[in-house]
């Protein structure tokens, strides 16, 4: 079982990264825009712009820690 | 275009991930025993060159749809994780990868290690190829997505190779960990490459019409770089201001 989780946590660790919203950003965008193309719709930016976003948020997250003293 | 920005991207991931394995080798062999940290890193670029020769003809074969929105995906998450850690660095938040630093620490670690019996120095055989598997898994990983979904995968194995041998002359020729390499501009560069890519990919696979097509990737590749150079003046004056009250 330990190793498992270990293998599972290496995975985690290198696709994932040190912030899981930003993935969940990712999936989120990518099958809402898969479910507004279907329907015919024409939503090119909203991939760019959900995922810059993210990383914006993300990175500023880092800094507010910094700037507070609790990262 | 397209084909040179997927050379081009997995050659320089490829380099600078090439750049930190040879510390690592470069480390155990000085201090202990040049062919046993010699084996053990040739013994994992066998192990890493086999996955790509199974895997590459599996991941060609998944539709090209499908293909773009799950690796796509993960290409983007991955693109992300690298551009992110990379804007941190650039500003001050994370610190730089030093590879001089980490030549010493390794050194001082196969130095103070058992010596072992027999001809092979099973400590400098397995520091040596586990850095090497580490380190060429996220090549092995950017080979086979970015060369997967983009279909060049003998063109990012060609960029992998070349930046292998680049950095296997140089490190022959130096004998020394490339300090001088500029790791986090090549990483920022490489993580504006992979979220472009993912972003492009990954978004065709949902279904999106690029404006222009193709000719869309190096627009999406300039905005993610204008932001994302844009991010670090932020990021590092937000770490700066005064705590509000």
């Amino acid at each position: 079982m330990t190793r498992v989780r270990a293998f599972l946590g290496f995975w985690y660790d290198f696709v994932v990264g040190d912030d899981w919203r930003v993935a969940v950003g990712v999936v989120a965008v990518l099958g809402i825009t898969d479910l507004l193309t279907r329907h015919g719709a024409d939503v090119w930016w909203l991939v760019p712009l959900v995922v810059l976003a993210a990383l914006a948020a993300s990175v500023l997250r880092v800094a507010v820690r910094s700037r507070d003293g609790t990262g | 275009m397209h084909d040179l920005l997927v050379l081009l991207s997995a050659f320089l991931a490829s380099t600078v991930e090439m750049v930190e394995a040879l510390t690592i080798v470069l480390a155990v062999g000085a201090t202990r025993d040049w062919r046993s940290a010699l084996l053990g890193a040739a013994v994992a670029l066998v192990g890493l060159a086999a996955v790509v020769v199974v895997l590459g003809p599996l991941v060609t074969r998944i539709p090209l749809g499908s293909l773009r929105l799950v690796i796509g995906g993960l290409l983007l998450v991955f693109g992300l994780q690298w551009l992110r850690k990379a804007v941190l660095r650039a500003a001050g938040l994370k610190a730089l990868h030093d590879e001089a630093a980490i030549y010493r620490t390794e050194a001082g670690r196969a130095a103070g290690a058992d010596a072992g019996a027999g001809s092979v120095d099973w400590y400098s055989f397995t520091v040596a190829a586990k850095g090497v598997a580490l380190e060429g898994l996220e090549v092995v990983f950017i080979v086979l997505t970015v060369g997967g979904a983009g279909h060049g995968l003998g063109l990012a194995a060609a960029g992998a190779l070349a930046a292998a041998v680049v950095v296997g002359a140089v490190g022959v020729a130096v004998h020394a960990p490339l300090s001088r390499v500029p790791e986090n501009t090549l990483k920022f560069a490489v993580g504006v490459m992979l979220t472009s890519f993912g972003m492009f990919w990954g978004g065709e696979g949902a279904g999106i019409r690029w404006p222009g097509g193709d000719a869309a990737l190096p627009a999406v590749v300039a905005v993610v770089a204008v932001v994302a150079v844009g991010l670090v003046p932020l990021a590092r004056s937000v770490a700066r201001a005064e705590t509000p009250a």
